[in-house]
């Protein structure tokens, strides 16, 4: 095969796919936000290091910056855009809007995505670093705000919003536990 | 028909209720658009080329090989681009930083310096042909070195008067019972806004249109206006959501080439700062060396204050970190003198930074009073409360408020600092060291003229329009809230837009002046038209406009004092180990005038705060001696403070509303940071005994510092 | 970041013939660091080998009572492996203290195995650096070196190696797995990298062309009561200014084996063999655990501004070596 520098994929973003031929050095961020209009996730610092452009990928949080969108085909992205469902914000954004959890909103959309990723990951039983007994048998941690922080640390806010938004991920986790546990019933 | 519908009575008051932000679904959706966001047909992508020395000249720019690359439409640099004027004075009554003036010159005063604007079809291809410019430099030997006791530092005045002094300092320092005699020293930090700057400039019917983000439209569309020679009413410059801008978002060298390349392409041209320019093109808070004297008799009472700062500028413009403009209003002293000084070296332009002199200078201040206490052996608490002036010990002038005091009663009960023993490195807690701290905080409460224009609508609903920003401060939903009671109706029936040069001239984000500035335009022409608008009769289709401007207003107000005040705890825990600080819990309260919406504003001082825990504890921008040129100029090389290093914050208020403003506001958007650093300085001393002058307090410097177990 | 051919590949003997012996060539993982370099104009490669999909992606118990770990397995679930948790627990610790959630998620353990330093000479391309063009310098020796190395530098290159995990999996004897076009190789993760000397561009014994495959943990009941304590210069998101990943066996207040290995102070994970052979044997004590810190250390060249890290490694080999004894006591 001759070498290409382009590729034509099909992504699957928010459930909807997308057909494109993109330039091999174009990330994931970029397609989303240069080809697709989907502007929601944000470009921070384009080197991973900020959080911003946190996106699920198969579900589980990714910086979008530094997942070039050729390597993305078969995978199911879900952006901020796909979060809430039929014009009703999803548990998580409702507690950031009513704690205030933001300020500019640059990196909010991150945030979210990334909330989102911690409640699951919290509940499927993952240790953090700052889980004192990480052994299997010790079971879950308690998703105290110092499990929250350490987990959300990958998502910058210069704003300073961490409180709120430590805050709103509490209670966005207590709810999915009540909701989990109604179902349960 | 609808007919007017304002109330003669007022309904429950918005102003003073929590509400959250009217734009915040649109933030938790994505649905908000930033400069960078905002699609235009046909539109280019400019990448800015930076200096590699850090002084010389350019000898060439060797653009051939990069046209001829792929998707290429253009290379500006110095030979090609147009003239622009700098020789005005802006808004804000300083000329602009020539850093934003691009490709004027052959000349490199310092590294990270714009040298070309790539324009290609994609953002790709603007990188690699970016990348790929080739060009040469004539290299001269550069002096970075910033330092105390340069010969070449100057006093400058900048935004006040560079020196101050009363009384005889040497003689009441001979006299004081205790002296404290200390160097203080604040690295170069950097704003750090999670958005980058960024800018389209395209040309629509013989008007240029820059969709931008910063933090004041008309500011910015004045400054495009004068450097191009434009007529005024040729430039809109709109800025609907900004993602941060804390002094960085002003005129920048990324709408300036957007311009240029939107002129000469004829097409829309967006220029976005990758993170590792914003390090060198957007200012940044200069590193200070601060010495301060402190002189006190027996019971801690000051005799002798002495605050000398001193920071770098660039060699191209001046800016002055007025890091001694806090001792001018804190605290009073028989002797009292004060002097901000500068050294100009071949570095990048400093900027206002949040708090621009009061967070380095509270730092040191504060620092300076906890160990005037511990030299008096009175509480920190009490050393300040015994030397609360009754003046500004300056101006001599009166304080519109200055409730200081009862900001540290409160702070000290919340807190529970009553029964603090005062002695350093006695509370363990296994490897690590306990301790607790506080300072003062002080801001200026200011204000800026603007504009505004209320309309009633047919539909019984109300639009303001006023060109303010929302940097993240929550000003457009404590707009809407003074609107809505200076209207009298509920909120949700008036809607404000904001960011939009076309609305007329108003002030910048800035200085804590942006709310209480606009607030008080939009109560004029709102309570102006409620006076209009005649019970029961019908509004016309265009509706019922009323415009205001404040600038009378303003200039009728009476010389005072007017400031915030604040007052900061901190509690940390040092690992005596690793050296590794971190802080506990921290409690704030003010006195920062009348709280227009709690929700939003307990967030701006919880932000602030957070900044002081990332100063004392993480930020340091350092400087490669060789190059010039930063070292590690990224997120992962600058730490700011993440959700782990930052426990929960509490910031509340006291009563406190300014008597001179129709809405009781102050300003909030700065006080939160000033004293944090000092306050979580003061505590690490109590906790080792050791005490921190230079930020931050890395786990290096702990190390190095010994003290108790380290 | 030039333009460049990008492949997927199915197989393990596929990706190595994508490949080739094309020196611009790069496997690509979870693409954290090299899409990165790639964007910083350090790494230039002409084509990509995608190897995410490649069928590495398990955590298996070998025979003999150890782990084989493939190399497309994720940090993430690398740390959440139960067998990891419980038999390798400083492993788990180590992997958890590095980057970000969302970073774990798309780093591999090869790449995290090849990553390149963060020194911030290395990272800009318009400084000189020794490891990205041979022969141009070293800055940081004069200049900004408050986080590079005190062990096993050269005046040719003093970066550290930034892996978190590597250290835990160079304490337990991990062994790389890799495959070439001439068949499959193995190499002590001790032995993967090259002394710097004045050859810090050859960072590991790698054939050219390899593609590792994954990583063989050895049983090590020590490993059971293993910690890996990191400290850096914020609470999280950082990367260490030093760390220790240490196991200990007591016995009536004797250690019998310890594993001790250090992070960011050398161009490698460190194994520090000399302070292990000071343990064996010795009282479970602070006063030897002091001693073996100092034997390991004693080898520290540290320069102007990173003595630091001395003080720092013998605090923190104390700490935690401490803390494990009291768990072994208890």
């Amino acid at each position: 095969m001759a070498p290409s520098t382009s590729s034509t994929v099909t992504l699957d973003i928010n459930g909807e796919k997308h057909t494109l031929t993109v330039d091999h050095r174009t990330t994931l961020l970029d397609v989303l936000r240069e080809r697709l209009d989907l502007t929601g996730t944000k470009k921070g610092c384009d080197q991973g290091q900020c959080g911003a452009c946190t996106v699920l990928v198969d579900g589980r949080r990714t910086v979008s910056c530094l997942h070039l969108a050729v390597a993305a085909e078969e995978r199911e992205i879900t952006t901020v855009e796909g979060v809430a469902g039929g014009g009703r914000l999803h548990p998580v954004q409702q507690a950031f809007l009513d704690l205030d959890g933001f300020q500019c909103g640059y990196c909010t959309p991150g945030q979210i995505c990334s909330a989102l990723a911690v409640i699951e990951e919290h509940a499927a039983g993952w240790p953090s670093a700052v889980t004192d007994d990480i052994r299997p048998e010790a079971g879950p941690p308690p998703l105290t705000p110092e499990e929250i922080r350490e987990r959300m640390s990958g998502n910058l806010c210069r704003c300073g919003a961490y409180p709120s938004i430590v805050e709103a991920v509490a209670r966005a986790a207590a709810q999915a536990r009540t909701g989990t546990e109604e179902a349960a019933v | 028909m609808t007919t007017a519908t304002t109330g003669r009575t007022a309904p429950a008051g918005a102003v003073g209720t929590a509400h959250p932000r009217v734009e915040g679904r649109d933030k938790v959706t994505g649905a908000a658009r930033y400069a960078g966001d905002i699609p235009f047909a046909d539109l280019a992508h400019g990448r800015l080329v930076l200096s590699t020395v850090a002084r010389g000249r350019i000898r060439a720019v060797e653009t051939a090989d990069v046209l001829g690359m792929p998707g290429v439409l253009a290379v500006l640099h110095h030979g090609n681009a147009p003239r622009v004027d700098t020789d005005y004075t802006g808004m804000l009554g300083v000329p602009p930083d020539p850093t934003a003036a691009v490709f004027q010159h052959d000349r490199i005063p310092h590294a990270g310096w714009p040298v070309a604007l790539v324009v290609a079809e994609t953002p790709e291809q603007a990188r690699e042909a970016a990348e790929a410019l080739v060009v040469t430099y004539e290299r001269q030997p550069h002096d970075i070195a910033f330092r105390a006791g340069r010969p070449d530092a100057y006093p400058a005045d900048g935004h006040m008067p560079a020196a101050t002094e009363k009384g005889d300092l040497e003689a009441e320092l001979a006299a004081s019972a205790h002296v404290v005699d200390a160097e203080y020293t604040t690295p170069e930090e950097h704003h750090a806004m999670m958005e980058p700057h960024a800018a389209t400039a395209l040309w629509d019917g013989g008007r240029l249109e820059v969709v931008d983000s910063n933090q004041g439209t008309t500011w910015i569309a004045d400054e495009l206006v004068k450097m191009f020679s434009l007529e005024p009413s040729a430039v809109r410059v709109r800025s609907e959501h900004v993602g941060g801008g804390f002094g960085s978002k002003g005129l920048r060298a990324h709408q300036v080439a957007a311009v240029m390349a939107a002129t000469a392409l004829r097409r829309p041209v967006r220029v976005v700062l990758t993170r590792r320019q914003m390090f060198s093109l957007t200012g940044y808070r200069s590193p200070t060396t601060q010495r301060i004297r402190l002189g006190a008799d027996a019971d801690g009472r000051l005799r002798a204050l002495e605050h000398r700062s001193l920071n770098q500028t660039s060699t191209v413009w001046e800016f002055v970190e007025p890091s001694s403009g806090p001792a001018r209003v804190m605290y009073d002293a028989d002797a009292h003198r004060t002097v901000n000084e500068v050294v100009r070296l071949d570095v990048p332009s400093p900027t206002w930074m949040r708090a621009p002199g009061e967070a380095p200078g509270s730092f040191a201040l504060e620092a300076a009073l906890d160990e005037l206490a511990e030299r008096c052996g009175v509480d920190p608490v009490e050393l300040r409360l015994r030397n609360e002036p009754g003046r500004g010990p300056v101006s001599g002038l009166p304080f519109a408020g200055r409730n200081l005091a009862a900001c540290f009663r409160e702070g000290a009960r919340r807190f529970g600092w009553a029964g603090r023993d005062p002695r350093p490195g006695v509370r363990r807690e296994g490897r690590r060291l306990l301790g607790t701290g506080t300072a003062a905080a002080s801001f200026p409460a200011g204000a800026l003229p603007a504009t505004a224009a209320v309309t009633a609508q047919a539909d019984g609903t109300f639009t303001v329009r006023i060109a303010a920003a929302d940097i993240g401060t929550g000003a457009r939903t404590a707009l809407t809230l003074v609107a809505a009671d200076a209207l009298r109706v509920a909120p949700d029936r008036v809607r404000v837009r904001i960011g939009d040069s076309d609305f007329g001239p108003a002030g910048l984000a800035g200085g804590s002046m942006g709310t209480r500035s606009w607030a008080w335009a939009v109560t004029a022409a709102a309570e102006e038209l409620r006076d209009r608008l005649v019970p029961g009769a019908a509004v016309p289709p265009e509706g019922i406009t009323v415009r205001s401007d404040t600038t009378a207003a303003l200039g009728a107000l009476a010389q005072q004092e007017r400031h915030s005040f604040g007052a900061q705890f901190a509690e940390v825990a040092v690992d005596v180990t690793t050296g590794e600080v971190r802080v506990r819990r921290m409690l704030g309260i003010f006195a920062a005038g009348r709280i227009v919406n709690p929700l939003t504003a307990r967030s701006q001082l919880v932000g602030g705060m957070t900044w002081g825990i990332s100063m004392a504890l993480h930020e340091e921008a350092v400087r490669d001696h060789a190059s010039g040129g930063l070292y590690g100029a990224d997120l992962a090389g600058y730490h700011i403070a993440t959700h782990a290093d930052v426990p929960a914050i509490e910031a509340d208020w006291v009563d406190d509303p300014d008597p001179d403003d129709p809405v009781g506001i102050k300003g909030i958007g700065e006080i939160g940071v000033v004293g944090a650093a000092a306050a979580v300085a003061n505590a690490v001393w109590h906790a080792t005994g050791v005490r921190h002058r230079s930020l931050p307090i890395r786990p290096d410097r702990v190390l190095r510092a010994g003290g108790p177990g380290v | 970041m030039r333009e460049f051919d990008y492949r997927r590949a199915d197989d393990v003997p596929g990706a190595v013939a994508l490949l080739g012996a094309d020196p611009d060539a790069r496997y690509l993982g979870g693409g954290t660091n090299l899409v990165d370099l790639m964007k910083t104009g350090v790494e230039r490669p002409a084509r990509l080998v995608d190897v995410r999909r490649l069928p590495l992606d398990r955590i298996e118990p070998t025979d003999d009572g150890g782990l084989r770990i493939g190399a497309t397995v994720t940090n993430s679930d690398l740390a959440a492996h139960p067998e990891v948790r419980r038999r390798y627990p400083a492993l788990a610790q180590a992997v958890l203290a590095g980057a970000s959630g969302q970073l774990r998620n798309m780093a591999t353990v090869g790449g995290n195995l090849l990553q390149r330093t963060r020194c911030g000479y290395f990272a800009d391309v318009s400084r000189p650096c020794n490891k990205r063009v041979p022969g141009s310098g070293c800055p940081a020796v004069t200049g900004e070196h408050r986080n590079h190395a005190v062990l096993g530098a050269s005046e040719h290159c003093v970066a550290v190696h930034p892996s978190d995990m590597g250290v835990a999996l160079t304490a337990f004897d991990a062994v790389v797995s890799y495959e070439t076009a001439d068949g499959p190789g193995q190499l002590p993760l001790d032995g993967l990298y090259l002394p710097v000397g004045d050859t810090p561009h050859r960072e590991t014994a790698l054939p050219a062309g390899a593609l590792v495959t994954g990583v063989t943990l050895p049983p090590a009941p020590v490993a059971a009561r293993s910690r890996y304590r990191k400290v850096r210069e914020r609470a999280s998101y950082a990367f260490a200014i030093g760390s220790v990943a240490a196991a200990l066996d007591v016995s009536n207040g004797i250690v019998c084996e310890a594993r001790l290995a250090f992070g960011a102070v050398a161009s490698r994970p460190w194994r520090a063999r000399a302070a292990e052979r000071v343990l064996t044997g010795a009282p479970a004590d602070e006063e030897y655990f002091a001693a073996a810190a100092d034997a390991e250390l004693a080898a520290a060249r540290p320069l102007p501004d990173n003595g630091y890290k001395v003080t720092l490694m013998r605090n923190l080999v104390v700490a935690v070596l401490s803390e494990l004894a009291e768990e072994a006591a208890r």
